[in-house]
C-alpha cells in the first residue's frame, strides 16, 4: 500500500516539531525515517499512524484519504519502542487479541484464532513462548513477539519506532538481518524509526533524512551516500573530513589533488576512504604526520595531523584496507602525503 | 547468611518488627481469645446467636460491604480524573480526599447526620423527590462508611493508574479495539489488583468504624445498630465476657473475608502474570 502525506505540520506549543513535509513512499518499500533525537521522525510515524493529530495536512493510505480516521480503522500495525506488550496476557493472547476484537460478523473462531497465532510464532520463530508471559522474555523475544502481534490483523501498513533501540549490540545485529528477510517474504510497506545510520543504511531500501522538522533527502541508502543533498546529510550519514579552503586550507588542498576554482564560500566533505595515504619522500613539504590508527575490522582508520607550516593545525581521518596499510608499512610519526580522490562541496 | 549489604540492621529492624508485632498486635489479640474462655462453649454460642447480636452482624456486614464497593466505583472514578486529566484547582481536590483521614470521624457523623437527617440540607431533597430517608437508617450508615473509606480507594489505585504504560492502550487501538475494548481488556485488568486492595482496606475499615457510625445510624436494635455499637453497649454494662465474645467472633469472620479477599488478588495477580 503506497503512502502520501502532503503538507504535514505539527506544533508542540511553541516548537514546530514537523514543518510541511511532503512524503511519498511507493507500495512495497521498507523505509527508514532517519534523523538525530528530536528531529520529529516518532511524530510522524505516529501521525501516519493517526496515534497523533497533524496540525494540518493530509495522511492519504492507498489513495484513500485517512487523515480523520481513528487509529483503529487505519488498517496499519504499530511496533512500540518499548514494545507495549500486554503484561497481564499470554503471548498467544497477545498476538491473538487483534483478531479477538474484531466485530462479531468478521472475527475468525478460536481454532481459526490459534491456527493463525501458531503460524505468526512460527514466522518469529518462537512458538515455544506460546504460554509465557511478557515479563519472562528477553528483549529480543518481546520485540520478535511485538511484531506479530502487528501483523496478526493483516496491516497494509507496518510503523515500527525505533524498533532495536532497546536491544544489545549482537541481538540488534540478528534482528536486523531477520527484519530485513521477514520484510522480502511478506512485502508490507514499512516504515522504521531511527537515529543510526549504519542501521537505516543496512535494513532500509529507501532512507529519508529528517533534521528540525523537515525532509533533508529521500532516497536509496546508496544514492544518499554518494550524492548527499547538503552538508547535514553528509555529515550524519557516515564519516566526513570537513574542510573549509581558507588561505591555509586552500593551498593545502590544491597540493592534495583537489580542484577549488570558484568554491569560494563553500566547504569540502571528504570521506575518509576517499583520502589516499602516500609516503612522504620530502618530509619537509608533506601534508600531514600519522598520529594513531585504529583497527575497524577489514578496514584501517588513520589519524593524521595536518601539517601546521601548511594551514592550521587539525584531525583528518583516511581509511584503507588493512593490507594496503600493511604495505605502506607506517610508524607513528612518519611523514605522509594525501590525495583526495572526491569531495563534496556544500555551503 | 550475611549479604554485604549498603544499608546494615538486619538484625535490629528484625528484632524491632517482631517486638512491635507482638505488643500491639499479637498480645492484645491473644488477651482477647484467653477472655473468652471465661465462657463456656454454650454461653458463647448463645451470646452471639442472639437475635439482636445477629441482627447487627447483619447490619455491619452488609452495610460495609456495600459502602466498600460502592467507594471502590467512585474512588476509581476519581483516581482516573486526576491521574489522567489536569484541571483547574486539582491541587486543591488532591488535599480535600485526605481529609477523611484526618478528620475526627465523630465530626464527620454529627455533620453528615446535620445534612442527611430529613428535614436537612440533602436529606430534605431527598425525601420530599425520592421519598427516601438516609439518616437513621442502614442507609445513612452506608453513607457514612463511604465518606470514610474513599481515600484508601482513590490512594491504592492512584498511583498504580499513574504507572499504567498508556502505550498498551495504543496498541490495543492500533489493533483495531474500540474504547470500550481498550478499557475493559487492557486497562481494568491491570487496574483490578489495585482496587482489590483498596476494597479489602475500605471494607475492614468500615467494619471497624465507629465514631462517624454512630451519629447518623440512628441505632435501632435489629436495624440499624452496628457490631461495635453491641460491644460498646455489653461493656457499659460490665459484661466483660460477652463483648469479648462478639468481638473475637468479628475478629474470625474479618480475618477469613480479608483471607478470601488476599487469594482473590493472588488468583487474579497468577492468572495475569505478575507472580
Amino acid at each position: 500500500m503506497s503512502i502520501i502525506l502532503s503538507n504535514i505540520t505539527k506544533n508542540f506549543g511553541q516548537f514546530a516539531a514537523l514543518n510541511n513535509i511532503d512524503l511519498e513512499i511507493p507500495e512495497g518499500e521498507l523505509v527508514a525515517l532517519l534523523g538525530p533525537s528530536g528531529c520529529g521522525k516518532t511524530t510522524l510515524l505516529r501521525i501516519i499512524a493517526g496515534l497523533e493529530q497533524a496540525d494540518s495536512g493530509r495522511v492519504v493510505l492507498n489513495g484513500e484519504d485517512k487523515t480523520e480516521q481513528h487509529v483503529s480503522h487505519r488498517g496499519i500495525g504499530f511496533v512500540f519502542q518499548h514494545y507495549a506488550l500486554f503484561r497481564h496476557m499470554t503471548v498467544f493472547d497477545n498476538i491473538a487479541f487483534g483478531l479477538r476484537v474484531k466485530p462479531k460478523q468478521h472475527r475468525p473462531s478460536e481454532a481459526d484464532i490459534a491456527k493463525k497465532v501458531h503460524a505468526l510464532l512460527n514466522l518469529v520463530q518462537l512458538d515455544w513462548l506460546h504460554d509465557r508471559f511478557p515479563d519472562q522474555l528477553s528483549g529480543g523475544q518481546r520485540q520478535r513477539i511485538a511484531l506479530a502481534r502487528a501483523l496478526a490483523v493483516e496491516p497494509e501498513v507496518l510503523l515500527l519506532d525505533e524498533p532495536f533501540g532497546a536491544l544489545d549490540a549482537s541481538v540488534r545485529k540478528d534482528l536486523r538481518q531477520w527484519l530485513r528477510n521477514l520484510h522480502h517474504e511478506l512485502n508490507v510497506t514499512s516504515i522504521f524509526v531511527t537515529h543510526d545510520q549504519e542501521e537505516a543504511m543496512e535494513v532500509a531500501s529507501q532512507v529519508v533524512v529528517l533534521n528540525q522538522g523537515r525532509i533533508e533527502q529521500q532516497g536509496a541508502p546508496s544514492d544518499i551516500y554518494d550524492h548527499p543533498a547538503n552538508a547535514f546529510v553528509s555529515r550524519f550519514i557516515g564519516q566526513t573530513n570537513i574542510f573549509a579552503p581558507d588561505d591555509h586550507d586552500a593551498i593545502w588542498l590544491h597540493s592534495s589533488g583537489l580542484p577549488i576554482a570558484d568554491k569560494s564560500g563553500k566547504t569540502a566533505h571528504v570521506r575518509p576512504h576517499d583520502i589516499e595515504v602516500q609516503k612522504a619522500d620530502d618530509s619537509a613539504a608533506a601534508h600531514a604526520v600519522l598520529k594513531d590508527w585504529q583497527h575497524l575490522g577489514a578496514l584501517i582508520r588513520v589519524e593524521l595531523v595536518k601539517n601546521a607550516a601548511q594551514g592550521e593545525q587539525a584531525t583528518v581521518y583516511a581509511e584503507m584496507p588493512n593490507e594496503q596499510f600493511r604495505r605502506l608499512d607506517l610508524q607513528r610519526g612518519d611523514k605522509v602525503n594525501l590525495r583526495i580522490r572526491n569531495a563534496h562541496w556544500f555551503h | 547468611m550475611r549479604q554485604s549489604n549498603i544499608m546494615p540492621g538486619f538484625r535490629p529492624t528484625l528484632g524491632f518488627t517482631i517486638v512491635y508485632l507482638c505488643l500491639i498486635v499479637l498480645i492484645p489479640l491473644s488477651t482477647l481469645i484467653f477472655k473468652s474462655f471465661e465462657l463456656s462453649a454454650a454461653d458463647f454460642y448463645k451470646i452471639i446467636t442472639h437475635d439482636r447480636v445477629l441482627a447487627s452482624f447483619r447490619v455491619s456486614f452488609s452495610t460495609a460491604f456495600a459502602a466498600a464497593s460502592i467507594a471502590s466505583l467512585f474512588g476509581f472514578i476519581i483516581a482516573w480524573s486526576f491521574v489522567r486529566y489536569s484541571f483547574p484547582g486539582k491541587r486543591f481536590f488532591d488535599a480535600l480526599i485526605d481529609l477523611p483521614f484526618a478528620l475526627p470521624t465523630a465530626v464527620a457523623g454529627i455533620v453528615l447526620a446535620t445534612i442527611y437527617q430529613p428535614n436537612g440540607l440533602i436529606g430534605q431533597w431527598l425525601m420530599h423527590s425520592f421519598g427516601i430517608q438516609v439518616a437513621y437508617k442502614p442507609l445513612g450508615i452506608v453513607v457514612a462508611l463511604i465518606f470514610i473509606s474513599l481515600p484508601f480507594v482513590v490512594r491504592t489505585v492512584e498511583p498504580v493508574l499513574q504507572e499504567f504504560d498508556s502505550s498498551m492502550e495504543e496498541a490495543a487501538a492500533s489493533l483495531g479495539a474500540t474504547r470500550l475494548q481498550v478499557f475493559v481488556k487492557i486497562i481494568f485488568p491491570n487496574i483490578f489488583p489495585a482496587l482489590l486492595t483498596g476494597f479489602a482496606l475500605a471494607f475492614a475499615r468500615g467494619i471497624g468504624e465507629y465514631g462517624s457510625v454512630i451519629f447518623i445510624a440512628g441505632n435501632l436494635p435489629y436495624v440499624s445498630e452496628i457490631v461495635p455499637l453491641m460491644i460498646v453497649t455489653k461493656l457499659e454494662q460490665y459484661d466483660i465476657p460477652g463483648a469479648t465474645a462478639i468481638a473475637l467472633t468479628m475478629l474470625v469472620i474479618s480475618f477469613i473475608m480479608l483471607l478470601v479477599i488476599n487469594l482473590l488478588q493472588l488468583w487474579v495477580r497468577k492468572r495475569s502474570g505478575q507472580l
